[in-house]
């Protein structure tokens, strides 16, 4: 579904991405992992089309996505900080969005009323704390009912019950045979959502392998595990 | 107009600076109509006022306006939205609100005080140097990431056209006075829309004898309908190039 070849993406003489190719699939859940500033961002950013890459290409869905726009139909985007104009209420965003897609694809509002947005429709998107941006954000992503969900830190501010109510709502996405990109810091989140795990370091790739076949391969049960195995053998050779 | 563009429109008009810009148009515009009898002495005092007021409005009104957009843009982006239509209707956005404030403020009153082709081609610079302003603000803005360096550009911009270039002009005409220039001066007046904007109307308002052998000759140039023509074309030309360089670059923007 997503095909990257040999993406390349240079800030000013900071190299971010290197040489990057990957190729996702639809049914599969991906894990983008890796420390702080290894491109995890850059990459998703450059398949949404908002950061333009220096060399290579991204095709979605057998189409290359440059100067192409319509394909965004088709993805929904959890950003890791979301920014919103100031002085929009919560509801003028979302109504905003409904009205600039106008899609006949029936919309998606569990996540909505599960956050309890309609409480709070009228705050202003400034007043609102961290974790309530998030929400949004969310919302948002899963509005349109999108064949590819890439969510960047999804539940980075959540509180508890929210992150758990988003945590099941992707699993039940997951279950309809979406392509869902996540990236996260929180190894033990992962390990009842993804399929595939990507470990990214320095703007390299340096594996994308199923959960099954990193389990095996290092022994360990869990994902948090497996990857520290693995760090430590880097480490050690 | 697009949906974008709507939104934009109304979220600037909801904005007290235009409703001021507005008020303080409106309140110089009859203010000095009713002051002079003369209403061709009334266009020329209103002209000077203009043309110091509503660029430096513009440019800078909008400078700050697309950085404070940058979310509203970013949101966009990440919806299956083209991104030159972004831009486009931004700059629509920007344009009609500014152009309807200027239309409200000093339109109406020119139009009621001077119903004259020289009201007329007063309302018709208004709404060029207000264009042409809001395009050098979308350039001053993609030029730079700093919102301070983009408005400072946007401020230098506006003195350089509004306040120097006349003093960089009389500097010339005096070092090559000894030199026929004057052909010369009518393409160096096409360099800054101001100074094309305030010929255009000066021409009209028959003080063009005042302005010796080259206002002959800019009466000769801008006084037919040619030379009317080239004005206005020179100025799409200002408001066509900065934004379309702004445009390029905005396609190639990193968010």
């Amino acid at each position: 579904m997503i095909e990257i070849n040999n993406l390349s993406k240079n800030f000013a003489r900071l190299k971010v991405l290197n040489n990057v190719s990957l190729s996702c699939n639809q049914g599969e859940c991906i894990a983008l992992i890796g420390p702080n500033g290894c491109g995890k961002t850059t990459l998703i950013k450059s398949i949404l089309g908002m950061v333009i890459p220096t060399e290579g290409t991204i095709k979605f869905k057998d189409t290359f996505i440059t100067n192409n726009f319509e394909y965004r139909n088709h993805i929904g985007y959890m950003p890791q900080i979301g920014r919103y104009p100031d002085n929009m209420s919560i509801g003028q965003i979302l109504d905003m969005i409904k009205e600039l897609r106008k899609s006949d694809i029936p919309i998606d509002e569990d996540l909505f009323h599960q956050f309890k947005l309609k409480d709070i429709l009228n705050k202003k998107m400034r007043t609102l704390s961290g974790g309530t941006t998030q929400k949004v954000s969310a919302t948002l992503a899963f509005l349109f009912n999108p064949d590819v969900l890439i969510l960047d830190e999804p539940t980075a501010g959540l509180d508890p019950l929210a992150s758990e109510i988003l945590k099941e709502k992707i699993i039940a996405e997951k279950k309809k045979g979406k392509l869902i990109l996540i990236t996260s810091h929180l190894l033990s989140e992962l390990d009842d959502l993804v399929t595939q795990i990507i470990f990214m370091q320095d703007g390299n790739v340096q594996f994308h392998k199923t959960v099954d076949e990193l389990k095996s391969s290092t022994g360990e049960e869990k994902i948090s595990k497996a990857i520290a195995h693995i760090l430590k053998n880097n480490t050690h050779e | 107009m697009n949906r974008i563009g709507k939104f934009i429109v109304l979220d600037i008009l909801k904005n007290k600076i235009v409703l001021v810009y507005t008020l303080i148009l409106a309140i110089l515009s009859w203010s000095v109509f009713s002051l002079e009898d003369n209403s061709t002495k009334g266009l020329l005092t209103l002209l000077n006022v203009i043309l110091l007021t509503v660029p430096l409005v513009s440019v800078i009104f909008s400078t700050i306006y697309i950085y404070n957009s940058s979310e509203f843009i970013e949101l966009l982006l990440s919806q299956p939205i083209r991104r030159s239509k972004i831009w486009f209707s931004l700059f629509f956005g920007l344009s009609i609100s500014l152009l309807l404030a200027f239309f409200i403020g000093a339109g109406i009153p020119i139009l009621f005080y001077a119903p004259s082709d020289v009201g007329i081609m007063m309302l018709l610079v208004g709404i060029f140097i207000t264009v042409v302003f809001v395009a050098i603000a979308f350039l001053s803005s993609i030029a730079t990431r700093d919102k301070a360096k983009g408005i400072g550009i946007a401020i230098l911009l506006w003195m350089f056209f509004a306040l120097l270039f006349d003093g960089v002009v009389l500097f010339l005409i005096f070092q090559f006075a000894d030199y026929p220039i004057e052909k010369i001066m009518v393409g160096i007046t096409a360099l800054n829309p101001i100074d094309l904007a305030r010929i255009l109307i000066l021409l009209h308002l028959d003080v063009s004898a005042m302005m010796g052998y080259t206002g002959a000759i800019f009466k000769n140039f801008f006084g037919n309908q040619v030379g009317i023509i080239a004005a206005f074309t020179i100025l799409l030309l200002w408001v066509a190039v900065p934004f379309l360089i702004s445009l390029r670059k905005f396609r190639k923007k990193d968010l």
